[in-house]
């Protein structure tokens, strides 16, 4: 070979390896962004979550996700109707000697965010996913809008310290703790949003 | 125990309670305003219902300490407004009551209601007031009641 060809394969060699490291890299980006989604979906199918990720005209309450007593509805933009809103019992903070509990802006998710079909089994993850980062259905955010959402919002927040009941007892919280919760987002949003095929 | 000014009916009123207190137990043990009624203490009948901040709120449920500045209004004083007066004007004129438990609740919620929407149809109606029980079965008049306090209000 000529010295140019040496280059030239040189070259060539260098590039199939960038390539190659470029595209190893992409697969672990996607498997951490994946493994993180699944402990992101683990928090979203929490009934602290779904009780309010419903797909129906009422919220659900309870660790068993029961029908919300006392004929509450969902109204039109998930606050309730008029003189009978979630504002009527639900306060902007847990109440703990009565057992409401309570956080800024009380009220369901859309119906575009349900988490669980007509037969109350909760979705699968590749639905979730794939709910969560379509823009037509969740408010428009991007993954940074995503990542604010589960870092800030009050509700999301109230999650992670939902307060006692009535007769004294804790209600449960998310498998991962807020701090691990938003640690995950972030991971899943940096690798792109993966989701898993249906 | 700690000490807090609620605004009631629009005089500022000195309570001392315990922060978790619910609010029906200040108004009723406290201040001996027995208008308000007690019915379940867990939100399930609306019984004790008042405004607060103009939003009608179970305050069996609602502790003291988290009122806040918000002013509160109860049965005892809805009356001196146009529409809480149509409303308890529709309600006699009607003959609603009969036991008359639950009446001041549902009157709190219609009030709340008819100063959002003027002319609530049948369904708006029963969603809206859906949280107040009556044990007397007084549903058919309720809703009769609301109609006629709409069309005097005009």
């Amino acid at each position: 070979m000529t010295g140019r060809q040496n280059v030239a394969v040189l070259a060539a060699w260098i590039g199939m390896t960038v390539v190659g490291v470029r595209v190893v890299e992409a697969q672990s980006n996607r498997a951490d962004g994946l493994a993180a989604w699944k402990q992101v979906y683990s928090v979203l199918t929490h009934p602290r979550c779904v009780n309010c990720h419903t797909a129906t005209a009422y919220p659900q309450q309870g660790e068993d996700r029961h029908v919300h007593s006392f004929n509450v509805v969902r109204g039109r933009a998930g606050f309730g109707v008029p003189a009978f809103t979630c504002a009527t019992c639900h306060q902007q903070v847990n109440a703990d000697t009565t057992g409401v509990p309570g956080a800024p802006g009380w009220h369901l998710a859309p119906l575009s965010m349900q988490w669980q079909d007509l037969s109350d089994r909760i979705l699968p993850s590749s639905a979730v996913c794939k709910a969560v980062t379509d823009r037509s259905k969740n408010h428009n955010l991007d993954g940074a809008g995503l990542l604010k959402h589960h870092e800030e919002e009050p509700l999301v927040r109230w999650a992670f310290t939902p307060g006692r009941r009535a007769d004294g007892t804790s209600r449960s919280v998310p498998p991962l703790s807020h701090t691990a919760f938003v640690d995950a987002t972030r991971t899943w949003v940096n690798a792109g949003m993966p989701c898993q095929a249906p | 125990m700690a000490t807090y000014t609620l605004t009631i009916n629009g005089r500022p009123t000195e309570v001392t309670a315990d922060p978790g207190t619910p609010l029906l137990w200040v108004l009723r043990e406290g201040l001996k305003m027995t208008g308000t009624k007690y019915g379940c203490g867990i939100a399930a009948c609306g019984a004790c219902t008042v405004h607060v901040g103009g939003v009608p709120t179970r305050s069996c449920v609602l502790p003291v300490s988290v009122v806040g500045s918000r002013p509160i209004v109860t049965i005892e004083a809805i009356g001196t407004d146009r529409v809480g007066r149509a409303v308890q004007d529709a309600w006699v004129s009607t003959d609603v009551v009969q036991c008359g438990y639950c009446q001041s609740g549902q009157i709190m919620t219609a009030v709340a209601l008819l100063r959002i929407v003027s002319k609530p149809t049948d369904s708006q109606i029963e969603q809206s007031m859906g949280g107040n029980i009556c044990r007397c079965g007084t549903y058919v008049r309720i809703r009769a009641a609301i109609k006629k306090a709409a069309q005097r209000l005009g």
